[in-house]
């Protein structure tokens, strides 16, 4: 290949000009929400401590009365049970349908299934708020009591909504495992199901775990679906019928009613932030569990 | 239990798990298109909002989903397209190849309400627009940036290598054999890309509660001058695209007939966005087909 393209001739300096703008773009939210989100701390001085783990809000509250205050645990513990209840719900059917799909059924998978689970991905998700909303709310309200907007209705949405991601992922990991596994298996007269469970699944470990952080992360960061069907409560649940609250429902309900530069508006913004370094904690951890899967 | 039944027993609960699957995808599709696909009638894809009365229909929001979905591709692939070629072509391994993967794997895991506050902050009160379509267009940009990016640079990869040695070997500087023999082969999975993030793009709809925002001016269709500020076409006014408007009639709960609108919208949204799948699936086979068959 010719070398003249090492200069920096105009081409090459456009084309690096919008990679550029790729950084510049990343480093520029990282930058202003952790600005607009360290305001709680740096300026209303509120203690970390107390966002994170105390349940008292009430960030209008005067300062003669003891106020404000602005515990965020219970938006927190809200988003986290949510999350994980949704993926402990979608993460066997996701699975069970990316073996079934790879292994069980390789003609019938790749023809019907993949094609199904891309099309459930792409579904809005107002949609699927919208059919929480007047199926699912109405469904929980009449056969298992209560108001119907909960803790179960929300992560049921979600665990539809994480599903094609946990499918598509350990789909992929089982596809990339090298073909001499499963023949060594067979050979040694595993039936199909021991060698699934003893051979594939253990090899594509790393991959399937990566598959349910990354379906974890998106519940975490679901918004509208989530708010529609939650029912909003600030309130540490303590049966699934509760209705409850999340971060992400938070900033949602409350943005437009908060004055900028407020306290509460400012907390808002920490929410944020916090949302922003949970998704990169998580695409750290998928990152770790890849190099850990490499390794094997 | 002996393993030859186990085998069995596991076999039929994978095959009821995947038709448990196909039945959800099914049932949610056909509740979805049964039940909204009655309200649509061409008055109620034309004929704008009712704010307390009932039978107002979803036009202009129709419009401004539409709208906003040519000015946001138009922005991504202006700044997507150039970034996968550069990753595809000339980036060589070091700080700056790093860098921007790293950005877009950022990018690609942001919630889409945190790209939506950081619209709000940059595009909307930074610049001085309020809110508008320019800024909605940039939040979604940031959505699905990184999608374009990895696409182009899979499609341009993807190329045989032969073809850019050839085209080299012609006497062709790299960028000639880029842009006249490289772009035309990668140019059939770079439009199913973009097409698939156009899908995306409609369906949208956190993001741009604080950027396009939630309400829209009084549209007077036939004044097609962009500056005009009730003009359809002007970018710097605010629009409500057709998911905000589901989610928005639902939380003003206003309208009597809620159940109409929201069913009816989330019809077309579904149908639209199932339109630009299967499009995308089909040109997909089609050009594959074709490039096969040469």
């Amino acid at each position: 290949m010719r070398r003249s393209g090492s200069g920096l001739s105009w081409e090459r300096g456009l084309l690096l000009a919008c990679a550029g703008l790729v950084i510049v773009l990343t480093v520029s939210i990282i930058v202003f929400i952790s600005t607009k989100g360290l305001a709680t701390f740096l300026v209303n001085r509120v203690s970390p401590a107390e966002f994170l783990l105390s349940t008292e809000w009430a960030p209008d509250r005067p300062a003669e009365q003891g106020g404000p205050r602005v515990g965020g645990l219970p938006y927190i513990l809200g988003s986290v049970a949510v999350s994980v209840l949704a993926v402990m719900v979608a993460t066997p059917l996701g699975l069970s349908g990316a073996v079934f799909a790879v292994e069980v059924a390789p003609r019938w998978g790749q023809r019907v299934l993949q094609p199904a689970l891309e099309m459930l991905a792409g579904i809005p998700s107002v949609v699927y708020g919208w059919m929480g909303l007047t199926v699912l709310v109405p469904f929980v309200r009449e056969h298992a009591g209560g108001l119907g907007f909960s803790l179960l209705a929300g992560f049921l949405v979600l665990s539809v909504m994480v599903l094609p991601t946990i499918f598509t992922v350990s789909a992929d990991s089982l596809r990339a495992l090298p073909p001499d596994l499963k023949e060594a298996a067979y050979a040694l007269g595993s039936t199909r199901w021991q060698t699934i469970r003893r051979v594939l699944l253990p090899a594509a470990r790393s991959g399937i775990i990566a598959g349910v952080v990354l379906g974890l992360a998106r519940a975490f960061g679901e918004a509208l679906a989530v708010q529609m069907v939650i029912g909003n409560t600030r309130k540490i649940p303590t049966s699934l019928l509760d209705p409850v609250t999340t971060l992400t429902s938070a900033i949602t309900m409350d943005m437009p009613y908060t004055v900028m530069g407020s306290l509460w508006n400012n907390v808002l913004w920490s929410m944020a932030l916090l949302l922003l370094l949970m998704s990169c904690g998580f695409i750290v951890a998928i990152k770790l569990i890849a190099r850990r899967g490499v390794k094997l | 239990m002996n393993a030859r039944t186990a085998d069995r027993v596991a076999t039929a609960l994978f095959w009821l798990g995947a038709i448990l699957l196909v039945a959800l995808l099914g049932g949610l599709l056909g509740y979805i298109v049964y039940h909204g696909g009655r309200h649509i009638t061409w008055d109620f894809l034309t004929s704008p909002p009712e704010t307390i009365r009932a039978g107002g229909g979803i036009g202009p929001q129709l419009f401004n989903s539409l709208y906003l979905l040519i000015l946001s591709m138009a922005i991504t692939v202006l700044i997507g397209l150039p970034a996968g070629i550069f990753l595809a072509e000339y980036a060589r391994p070091g700080l700056v190849t790093e860098a921007v993967r790293f950005s877009i794997e950022t990018l690609s895991s942001l919630p889409s309400i945190v790209v939506g506050l950081f619209g709000l902050l940059v595009f909307v009160v930074l610049t001085g627009w309020g809110y508008s379509l320019m800024a909605g267009a940039l939040a979604l940009t940031v959505i699905n940036l990184p999608l374009i990016v990895r696409v182009s640079e899979e499609a341009i990869r993807s190329v045989p290598h032969d073809l850019r040695e050839g085209s080299l070997a012609l006497g062709a500087s790299q960028w000639q054999t880029i842009w006249k023999v490289v772009m035309p082969c990668a140019f059939p999975g770079i439009l199913t890309g973009v097409i698939i993030a156009a899908g995306r793009v409609f369906g949208e709809a956190a993001a741009l509660l604080y950027t396009a925002g939630m309400s829209s001016p009084r549209l007077h269709f036939g004044l097609w001058n962009p500056a005009h500020p009730s003009s359809p076409l002007n970018p710097f006014r605010p629009a409500e695209t057709l998911a905000v408007h589901i989610w928005k009639v639902n939380a003003e709960g206003l309208i009597p007939d809620l159940r109409r609108v929201g069913d009816g919208a989330a019809a077309v949204l579904v149908l639209v966005v199932l339109g630009f799948n299967l499009g995308a699936r089909w040109l997909g086979r089609r050009i594959h087909r074709r490039l096969t068959a040469a």
